[in-house]
């Protein structure tokens, strides 16, 4: 600590050690975990590729959440901690939007499937925005000037409300979504199997991203979120409406979250009220680990962490188990956030995309 | 947008009390005592004509509006003795005498005693378990209270600490570990129990120890985190502690924590029998029968009083002020030479310890450590004890603390069933709803309506510290990213 006032010694002491063996250890950590896969993929390559799909498909969930999380976080260093939640909403009135308006069941035609789907995804991205945006309006905005801590203990008041918003709408049971994707083989070769309600998880989630990163690289409304994620008072100066970015951005995020909503439900089947809580930290995990403003970050992450936890839960070989899947993400996010709290892909100092 | 409604309502309001003559300026020049006794009285009334207007008119309502104006409105602080402020003892002095007494006047060895009246709308007076409940709750939200409200640090996990404390008491004070046979001052124990079994008085201590131990283990490599990046890393460790408690019935084939099952029984406090036969003390308070919880909720009475000496006290001392410092700009009480780390851990040490207390003397009063007690929503439960009652104020923390338990244990159970005879189906009043409502189940709903509306309107909370208001309003400086060069 340069704010330290010890001697001189104990600061060299301290550099020294925080300089060589704080990076063995990390590095010995690593080569564990490589090991580990290696072995693993060894004992049994088609079935551990298997496995690296259902990770690919985890995390591309994750990263649609992940994303939401990394946006508010880069425009203003605010963990949003109510945006599992706002996922979680989406989920289940993406449900709704299925099962109910669209009335979807098993053995419904491909053509009724994709205009439901498509349908549903639209509403669902307009519902999470749409919330996000409110509740940002609600608990955030008149905090702007309050010291750093106050916004994220009201982010975590309005996790609990969405929660119980959810208990009051669908009770503390599941919500169940019948199995409505296809789920027969893209391929099967050499023991490989892919399949297609796992594409159809990433043909959702891609063009998704791709107008993501569309809209904040090329428009005029997204230079204006780097711009007020760089430096707010600035932007403001230059004539850009702060208040109005900053909706924006939350809008885009819940968007965002809506789209992953629907996609769980599609993808896992079921989904209650604390199905936000859960996934909501993973994917923070996932924005830290790739770097908490950086957008190729968090995808990074996300696909990381979905990897981690595929292969957590699937391999045969010393795989913990999925008991132990939550602790082993947060062990994650604790280390990068004691070793390498900028991330993977991060700068020292977050500043959007 | 809501500060803007705030402002307008304030505005209107003064300038209306302006045309009759009490303008803003007149209010802040009256005199503290008179301005709290308006208010007292103001609120007072409102609360008597919402008793009034549901129909429930209780002389209850009364004495307590009655007790409550007597002990907060007059001065005390400016009584003196000689040259001794005794008088700021009168209401801390005032209120724990009606703790004490509370088993006498408010239980019998059935339950409730008949002879109270029931409270409008919030129903009978607490159980007693409710009670030792209330004081275990005050002691883990005075011991986050080091945490949060003097150092300023967001500790989400303080689960954790209970946990910790919880299995240390299932360690060191069952038949856990059944390989061994260790015995030293353990109360209750039937002959020829194996496993650990020592007084839980020292268990006690040992929990708060090894918990402090553990708070500086996770303090260490995390404190140097900012704020909010540390509240993630508390919820981790508060995430990762009771799954390995869950988990911990194989690890590495030794069982550790008994799983899900949880580790039962735990023994019971007491004094043994040489204390019992020359100072009356109870012998086992397993033993004692249906009107046990009274010796339980003295005991932890004194436990809380301990702490809240240890607060005052810690808060006045060298470190307190350090802390305090830390809080309202952390750059400048570096500056000062203020170590930030070695106070941050002792602070992160101090409310582990409480915590840990705590969670050993809720072990042995409920005879079991389970890993299903301790999961988030109890972290951010003690967090609105101390956010709702008023960070950094001791007697707020109190407050809040003893106002969420009854809430939690019974007060939500009994203000839904006025709310459903009321409004609710076939509704005395009105038929609002058709359904019966199940208040309860919005518990953490409700928690989280109170930290929205506590930290908008009132950042401070409801009693708060004259220092952390002023922040609030004031604004502090921001913090850096982290401390560079680590």
């Amino acid at each position: 600590m340069a704010t330290h006032a010890h001697t001189e010694v104990s600061l060299r002491r301290r550099r020294s050690y925080s300089s060589y063996v704080m990076p063995a250890f990390a590095a010995m950590l690593v080569g564990l975990l490589l090991f580990w896969l290696v072995v693993n993929f060894f004992k049994g390559p088609s079935y551990f590729v298997t496995i690296a799909f259902i990770g690919l498909t985890n995390g591309a969930l994750y990263a649609l959440v992940a994303l939401g999380y990394t946006l508010v976080y880069g425009i203003l260093e605010l963990i949003n901690f109510a945006h599992g939640d706002v996922f979680m909403l989406g989920g289940l009135f993406s449900a709704t939007m299925l099962l109910s308006v669209f009335n979807l069941h098993v053995h419904a035609s491909t053509l009724s499937l994709v205009a439901a789907i498509l349908g549903s995804l639209l509403v669902a991205m307009a519902a999470g925005g749409l919330l996000n945006a409110g509740i940002e309006r609600v608990a955030y905005r008149p905090l702007r000037g309050a010291p750093r801590l106050a916004p994220l203990i009201t982010a975590i008041g309005m996790s609990f409300i969405l929660e119980d918003v959810a208990i009051g709408w669908k009770g503390p049971n599941y919500t169940a979504v019948p199995n409505l994707l296809p789920t027969g083989h893209v391929f099967s070769v050499a023991g490989i199997t892919y399949t297609w309600e796992k594409l159809i998880v990433i043909a959702i989630t891609v063009p998704v991203l791709l107008v993501l990163v569309w809209l904040v690289k090329q428009t005029r409304q997204g230079k204006a979120m780097r711009a007020t994620a760089q430096d707010r008072d600035a932007a403001a100066m230059m004539g850009i409406d702060v208040n109005r970015t900053i909706s924006f951005t939350f809008l885009i995020a819940g968007a965002l979250a809506g789209t992953g909503g629907l996609v769980y439900a599609l993808y896992f089947g079921q989904i209650r009220y604390d199905t936000g809580y859960q996934l909501g930290l993973i994917a923070f995990t996932s924005a830290v680990l790739g770097g908490i403003g950086n957008l190729p970050g968090a995808v990074l992450g996300a696909l990381v962490i979905g990897f981690i936890q595929a292969f957590n839960e699937g391999l045969l070989w010393h795989a913990p188990g999925s008991d132990w899947t939550e602790s082993i993400v947060f062990s994650i996010l604790i280390l990068i956030l004691v070793f390498r709290p900028e991330g993977l892909l991060g700068e020292r100092t977050p500043e959007g995309a | 947008m809501l500060r803007a409604v705030r402002g307008a309502i304030s505005d209107s309001w003064w300038s209306a009390s302006g045309a009759l003559g009490l303008s803003h300026e007149r209010w802040t020049a009256l005199p503290r005592t008179a301005r709290r006794a308006v208010k007292a009285s103001i609120w007072t009334v409102l609360g008597l004509i919402l008793v009034v207007f549901f129909g429930v008119w209780q002389w209850s309502a009364l004495a307590i509006a009655a007790v409550v104006l007597v002990l907060v409105v007059p001065s005390y602080g400016r009584v003196t003795i000689g040259r001794r402020r005794v008088g700021r003892f009168i209401v801390p002095v005032a209120a724990l005498a009606i703790a004490i007494t509370y088993p006498f006047y408010a239980y019998t060895s059935t339950g409730v005693n008949p002879g109270l009246p029931q409270l409008p709308v919030f129903g009978t007076f607490p159980l007693m378990s409710t009670m030792v409940n209330m004081g275990i709750f005050t002691m883990m939200a005075l011991g986050l209270n080091f945490v949060v409200g003097y150092a300023g640090l967001l500790d989400l996990g303080y689960v954790a600490f209970y946990a910790m404390g919880s299995y240390m008491a299932g360690w060191l004070a069952s038949s856990q570990f059944s390989q061994v046979n260790v015995r030293f001052g353990g109360i209750g124990v039937i002959q020829g129990l194996t496993g650990i079994h020592i007084s839980i008085w020292l268990v006690l201590l040992a929990a708060g120890l090894m918990t402090a131990f553990v708070g500086v283990v996770i303090g260490l490599p995390t404190l140097r985190l900012r704020g909010d990046y540390l509240a993630i890393v508390t919820l981790g460790f508060g995430e990762i502690l009771p799954q390995v408690a869950r988990n911990g019935d194989s690890l590495l084939g030794f069982n550790l924590t008994n799983g899900t099952g949880g580790i039962t029984p735990i023994d019971p406090p007491g004094f043994g029998g040489w204390l019992h036969h020359h100072a009356g003390l109870p012998a086992n308070y397993g033993a004692l029968g249906t009107t046990f919880d009274r010796d339980y909720f003295w005991t932890v009475l004194v436990l809380v009083l301990l702490t809240i000496f240890c607060s005052a006290r810690l808060r006045d001392s060298r470190l307190g002020r350090a802390w305090i410092a830390i809080r309202e700009d952390e750059v400048a009480a570096a500056a000062m030479g203020i170590p930030l780390m070695r106070t941050k851990t002792w602070a992160y040490a101090t409310g582990a310890f409480f915590g840990g207390v705590a969670g050993a003397y809720y072990a042995s009063y409920n005879g079991s450590s389970n890993p299903d007690e301790f999961y988030f929503q109890i972290s951010v439960f003690i967090l609105v004890m101390v956010i709702l009652g008023g960070m950094g104020n001791i007697w707020g923390v109190i407050f809040g603390a003893c106002f969420l338990t009854y809430l939690n244990s019974e007060g939500l159970n009994n203000i839904g069933a006025w709310l459903n005879t009321h409004f609710g189906p076939g509704g005395t009043d009105l038929e609002l709803w058709h359904k019966t409502l199940d208040v309860p189940e919005y518990n953490f709903g409700i928690y989280g309506v109170i930290l929205v509306v506590v930290m908008l309107f009132r950042p401070e909370g409801l009693i708060p510290s004259r220092r952390r208001a002023a922040e609030f309003h004031e604004g502090v400086h921001d913090q850096p990213l982290y401390d560079a060069a680590a």
